[in-house]
């Protein structure tokens, strides 16, 4: 299943925010969005979630169109995005977040509740024995009663990965998963995107991070100033002039190693 | 704990009438009945889908000039009045859902408060339908297969299955996948809709419910006091309902109940007490203290001081900010 997306632009009034670019994800990879800020990262990841309606262009998953859906709809094939900004449910305990997540899990109907009709008691029961186990996968099993709006950041930011988990995405969109992460918290997000991976999700992610986007990635797009100037493997993309004079001005050195963090 | 609590408020409740000698006492805790059902429909809204309906009233006068048409002039019985009544009620939720919740918030808020306006000028003014000011006398008194309800006593009863009856509704619910669709739009909507859940969708099956909840208090409103008039459409009735779960405590079950049995029986306790031009400003003064000093409502603060007695460490708020995560 692959992720196409062909000339998309998306236009705020006079500000071309993305200038219609074209890329694919391919199946059971990691692939990564660079790019400096203001490249439009985050309007094609808005763009192809439903959040913003492309000016123009097409986004497709699996061969079929998904622009111009809702959100909800098109989470319901599958295409699930996590936020830039950490993104909660507040106010619920992490259980209950997760349950949530498990939305599209469940065929209850209001209907049906109301009735109180036995297998909503039993669907209820597997959901949340699906909800344990997706705590227990991102490593916050202690902390499942506990209320996902006091947590520390780190922390949230699991539960956000959880919820967007527990939607069973086939492909997962990432925005900036490790933003403000430490050292270690940033190693273990590396190992849960490998994690996700190999269960079967492909994996698009926006981050800044250079040294975690270039040792997870397979495919490494870049941005900027709203077109893609550079495509391929992490190898390939880091020694490509453009992409050097992109991030660095045209003198200086690729994008590598422990790196310019947010340039 | 919890069961002998609910025993003793559920026998407390069945044998209420034995207990009260007046009629007018039973007369207050009969409004408290309706006024529960009213308290509950509104929390589905305000408590669990965060959206605040300021024409609540529109939805329980539907209801009680539904009922009180279809038994007066078709002769249809009670119990068919009261389900058209929800159903006439609910069909009106549906439509304002609709209409409201393609903006949310506070247009929210100024639809269902121009429903409620325009709703409130058609029944003093279709003459024909309405009977305008002078509103429907003689409606007939409810009647389920062969009983009659029409001693204050008896109806009490049947307000409580009423109220029995929308605190299940609620119960089941919230407590369900479709309960937990409305929190999620109350806590974060672009979230909910990231994991599938369609906002228009269960922002309306919210409004049906509760529009629908609310048609059936006007029904046992319109069959209780046997005349319906535009007064059901005041604005009051509203600013009641809210101030129950408010004060009561929005988002939990039990909170609307509270508050419902508290601000129905509150105003009369006050009369008893003070002289009639004090009783309205210390009803202030209580809602204003409450407010003030438990913002979150009466249920969540009686159940949080509840909790830090029994377990006096579990009840502390967790001492380890983010160690671990400094913030960027």
């Amino acid at each position: 299943m692959t992720l196409a997306v062909r000339d998309l632009a998306v236009r705020f009034g006079g500000v071309e925010a993305l200038g219609g670019v074209t890329f694919e994800v391919r199946p059971d990879t990691i692939t990564s969005l660079i790019g400096p800020n203001g490249a439009g990262k985050t309007t094609a990841f808005n763009a192809i979630t439903g959040y913003l309606r492309p000016t123009r262009g097409t986004v497709s998953w699996d061969g079929q169109a998904i622009a111009g859906l809702r959100p909800s709809q098109i989470a319901a094939r599958g295409v699930v995005r996590t936020f830039q900004k950490t993104s909660v449910f507040p106010s619920l305990a992490v259980l209950d977040n997760v349950l949530i997540g498990l939305h599209l899990r469940g065929r209850a109907g209001w209907a049906s509740v109301l009735l109180g009709r036995g297998w909503v008691r039993r669907e209820e029961r597997a959901l949340a024995a699906e909800a344990e186990a997706l705590i227990e996968f991102v490593g916050l099993a202690a902390r499942r009663r506990d209320v996902a709006g006091a947590l520390p950041y780190g922390e949230q930011r699991l539960v956000e990965l959880a919820v967007a988990l527990a939607a069973r995405p086939r492909i997962l969109l990432l925005d900036e998963p490790a933003a403000g992460m430490t050292a270690p918290e940033k190693e273990a997000v590396s190992r849960l995107i490998r994690k996700i991976r190999e269960q079967g999700v492909t994996v698009f992610v926006v981050e800044h991070d250079m040294r975690l986007v270039m040792g997870i990635s397979d495919t490494v797009i870049v941005l900027n100033g709203g077109r893609v100037i550079a495509e391929g493997p992490p190898s390939r993309v880091q020694a490509d002039p453009e992409v050097v004079r992109a991030y660095l001005g045209s003198t200086g050195g690729a994008p590598r190693g422990p790196a310019p963090g947010r340039c | 704990m919890r069961l002998l609590v609910a025993g003793l408020g559920a026998a407390a409740a069945l044998t209420l009438p034995l207990w009260l000698q007046s009629p007018y006492h039973v007369h207050v805790v009969i409004m408290a009945g309706i006024f529960t059902i009213l308290a509950c429909s509104l929390n589905l809204l305000l408590g669990y889908a965060g959206q605040l309906s300021l024409g609540h009233a529109a939805f329980f006068g539907i209801g009680a000039y539904t009922s009180a048409l279809l038994t007066l002039r078709l002769q249809w019985p009670f119990l068919a009045g009261l389900v058209a009544a929800a159903a006439a009620s609910g069909l009106a939720g549906w439509g304002i859902g609709r209409l409201a919740f393609k903006v949310r918030g506070a247009y929210f808020v100024l639809v269902t408060i121009s429903f409620a306006g325009v709703i409130s000028l058609v029944s003093v003014n279709w003459m024909e339908l309405t009977n305008g000011p002078l509103g429907l006398p003689g409606v007939p008194a409810a009647e389920l297969f062969g009983v009659s309800f029409r001693t204050k006593s008896a109806y009490y009863y049947l307000v409580l299955a009423g109220a029995a009856l929308a605190v299940l509704v609620c119960r089941r619910l919230v407590r369900s996948r479709t309960g937990r669709a409305f929190l999620a739009l109350r806590e974060n909507e672009p979230l909910a809709e990231s994991v599938g859940i369609d906002a228009v969708h269960y922002l309306a099956v919210a409004a049906v419910t509760s529009a629908a909840l609310a048609g059936m208090a006007g029904s046992l409103y319109a069959h209780y006091t046997r005349l319906v008039s535009p007064e059901v459409f005041l604005f009051t009735y509203t600013v009641t309902m809210v101030i129950m779960v408010v004060a009561g405590g929005k988002g939990t079950l039990a909170g609307p109940v509270v508050g419902a049995v508290l601000f129905t029986a509150l105003p009369e306790a006050l009369r008893e007490v003070v002289a009639w031009q004090w009783q309205m400003v210390l009803y202030g003064v209580v809602l204003i203290l409450l407010v003030f000093f438990l913002p979150r409502g009466i249920v969540p603060a009686v159940g949080a001081a509840l909790r830090a007695r029994m377990a006096p460490r579990a009840g502390e708020p967790r001492l380890e900010p983010g160690a671990r995560s400094p913030l960027p």
